[in-house]
């Protein structure tokens, strides 16, 4: 809610399915969302790079080229927030996409309200910091939304970021995973915590020297996430 | 000697070794003895035969010397009858294999009988019957005995021969004994003992090496099936036997891969429809997800502007919106099952506080809406387990709904209660209860207690709940009492423990 908008958001529907992809541009123009429509995996660069879109609803089955390189390719030039559509709830499929670079996922069929619920929580910048944070080698700047670690910049996407914020914003806390998934993905859904686990170690090999011995964020087992505190 | 019984126990090879060398020792022993003892007699008779014949020519010439000797006089008789001795021992020379014994006159005034030997014989050598015989009358009396030389070491075996002399002119009678060793027939004896002994030994032990060398050739295999068999059972399908020849070991092992080939072909086939049943369930969800979602959006939409609509549509969008909401669940619920009739559903694993899952299905909305007291008993101690917390929420809550909507109870009380080796969490309710065998068909796929009452549920609830209890190897069970109420308990096991004896026991059991 920190993030001024001075135009309708914009949403591209990647999905095949020609019935539901209008469906998805109905509820969402009625929800005051801009949405574009992609109906072929190999053709959703090209209208990223057109369209511009500030969220990707993006359907795991696709014709041409399929969900998981989307994400890929879609991660390799941009941190756009990539919602998965997913008709499998099965974990590999759902876990396969996350480690693609989804930054969320919602399984069909779904209500419009938790369709809508999920989109505008990514487009929502978190207020998680509101003055840039130093963290031993690390600096975060909310303003830019940029990290950097001795100096060094880091990509992080918008909802690595807000995780990163969150963990390092208060030191003292030991994060549950449930915790996590409010303060970041900004809905309860009990017990999932495979999207906070994927996050976890996708952060971590971006921040961490070794991810098998982290530095920065520390897990407590059977409870949650920690920063560890700087030695001076 | 647990170790001992256990070889026992589990080689049939050490079994038939030490049985073969058991019987072939009883035989060659019995064969031994049986043939000792013909070998005994034969060489005793032989001996006895020469003995007997060799005394009687000895009685006939010591007959003919006292015929000859006219002395009466005691003392020159006694004379004529050292020397008639020492003549007869003498005749045969350096050999002399016999002792001499005369023993008279038998007849004297004091009693007392005066002997004679060509050796120390040490009494009781000569056997008390063969002596009375001798004495009562004339005859050539024999028996076996052992003889006792005077500073000799032991008795050795002999053969003692006996006849009755008369002297014509005193018409004294004497017995006279000839004492022959059987010392040489004992050693022969001896001889052939200890041949017997040590062929036998060797023979029972060589028949226990061939039985050895036997039973492995046949036992050898035996124990290459029981390996293979071993291998094939921990699932390497590939494995065979390897077939040689044609006889009974090579048969085994044909019929063998022929079985391990029929069963590899089963699973294949099992797996292959396992596999086509999970991909037709993919499928089939991804395939109806799709259309549902869109009908269910399109619904939505309708729903939500349906104050815009005449009476007649906003019902019809009301109805809409209630029926796609239950056909979800049902097709959700579908899925579920023939997730786990195709062996296909997966735990994810995690710590979880089955008091923690009670205090949040206390807070249900539903329990709310239906004005229901919920009494939480139990769950001030953590109750941890290995388990799937959204499947265990799914039970909890599944059972929270029934009580709340089919009981007409109006108080639910939840239970936490765990020991070493599990941990149960009750939902109890103070309703209409259970009757009959209604707590086993309330599992079943579709049943209803009421079939009139249709509204709401899809009737798969419970019997999914009892699926994800099973899946942790878990139990759910249900009691009841018409009119008192029913009592549902899940049961999880803790890591390394079993459920088997849950920590909770139903107020209605």
């Amino acid at each position: 809610m920190s993030y001024r908008r001075t135009k309708r958001d914009r949403v591209l529907v990647v999905d095949d399915d020609a019935s539901l992809a209008e469906m998805l541009t109905i509820v969402l123009e009625g929800e005051g969302l801009t949405a574009a429509v992609c109906r072929s995996g190999d053709r959703v660069m090209a209208a990223f790079t057109q369209f511009k879109p500030d969220v990707v609803l993006l359907d795991l089955m696709l014709p041409g080229l399929d969900g998981m390189s989307v994400c890929r390719q879609i991660r390799a030039t941009s941190a756009v927030p990539i919602i998965m559509l997913t008709a499998k709830s099965d974990t590999p499929d759902v876990v396969a996409g996350l480690e693609a670079g989804a930054d969320d996922y919602i399984t069909k069929p779904f209500k419009n309200t938790e369709l809508v619920a999920r989109i505008r929580a990514r487009l929502r910048r978190s207020d998680q910091l509101a003055e840039p944070l130093e963290f031993g080698d690390i600096v975060l700047d909310p303003a830019g939304h940029t990290v950097t670690r001795k100096g060094e910049p880091l990509e992080l996407t918008p909802l690595e970021f807000d995780l990163l914020a969150c963990l390092l914003g208060d030191p003292s806390q030991v994060f549950t995973r449930e915790t996590l998934l409010q303060k970041v993905w900004g809905y309860h859904h009990p017990g999932d915590t495979k999207l906070v686990n994927v996050h976890m170690t996708r952060l971590r090999s971006k921040i961490e020297d070794d991810a098998e011995n982290p530095e920065i964020i520390r897990t407590v087992r059977g409870v949650g996430y920690q920063a560890i505190t700087p030695v001076p | 000697m647990p170790s001992v019984a256990r070889i026992w126990r589990r080689s049939i090879q050490a079994r038939v070794v030490t049985s073969t060398i058991v019987l072939s020792a009883l035989v060659v022993a019995l064969t031994g003895w049986a043939l000792l003892r013909d070998v005994a007699s034969g060489l005793a008779e032989d001996r006895s035969t020469a003995a007997i014949s060799e005394a009687r020519s000895g009685f006939d010439y010591a007959q003919t010397q006292l015929d000859a000797s006219v002395e009466t006089e005691p003392t020159t008789q006694s004379q004529t009858l050292t020397q008639m001795v020492d003549s007869l021992t003498r005749s045969r020379g350096a050999q002399r294999t016999y002792e001499l014994v005369l023993e008279g006159p038998l007849v004297t005034a004091d009693g007392e009988v005066p002997i004679r030997s060509s050796a120390a014989i040490a009494a009781g050598s000569l056997p008390a019957d063969l002596t009375d015989a001798v004495r009562s009358g004339p005859g050539t009396f024999w028996r076996y005995s052992d003889l006792g030389l005077l500073g000799g070491s032991d008795a050795e075996p002999s053969v003692v021969v006996g006849s009755q002399l008369r002297a014509p002119d005193s018409g004294d009678t004497y017995a006279l004994f000839y004492l022959f060793s059987l010392e040489d027939q004992q050693e022969t004896l001896d001889l052939v003992r200890r041949a017997l002994l040590l062929g036998g030994l060797a023979m029972v032990l060589m028949v226990g090496g061939v039985a050895w060398l036997v039973s492995r050739q046949v036992l050898d295999p035996v124990r290459l099936a029981r390996r293979i068999a071993e291998r094939y059972a921990s699932g390497n399908l590939e494995q065979r036997m390897h077939v040689s020849g044609e006889d009974d070991i090579a048969r085994l092992s044909t019929s063998f891969n022929q079985m391990a080939a029929s069963l590899q072909s089963q699973i294949r086939r099992l797996e292959n429809l396992s596999r086509l049943q999970q991909r037709f369930v993919s499928d089939v969800s991804h395939e109806l997800r799709t259309p549902l979602t869109t009908v269910q959006m399109a619904s939505e939409v309708l729903y939500s502007s349906r104050e815009q609509f005449d009476p007649q549509t906003a019902r019809s969008a009301e109805l809409l919106k209630r029926e796609l909401d239950r056909f979800e669940a049902l097709l959700s619920d579908l899925l579920d099952l023939s997730r786990f009739d195709a062996g296909a559903a997966q735990l994810e694993l995690d710590t979880i506080d089955f008091s923690q899952v009670a205090r949040l299905a206390a807070e249900d909305a539903l329990v709310a809406r239906e004005g229901i007291t919920v009494r939480l008993l139990g769950v001030e101690e953590p109750a941890i387990v290995e388990a799937d917390i959204r499947r265990i929420d799914r039970i909890v809550r599944n059972l929270m709904a029934n009580a709340a909507k089919y009981s007409g109870s109006d108080v639910i009380e939840i239970e936490v209660a765990q020991n070493a080796e599990s941990a149960s969490i009750a939902v109890r309710d103070f309703g209409v209860g259970l009757s009959g065998d209604e707590n086993l068909r309330v599992f079943d796929r579709f049943w209803r207690a009421d079939p009139a009452r249709t509204q709401g549920g899809t009737g798969l609830g419970l019997a999914i709940s009892r699926e994800d209890a099973a899946l942790h190897g878990g139990t759910l069970q249900a009691w009841g009492r018409p009119g008192e109420g029913s009592e549902f308990i899940l049961t999880i096991p803790k890591p390394q423990g079993s459920a088997k004896n849950p920590p909770l026991a139903s107020v209605y059991a």
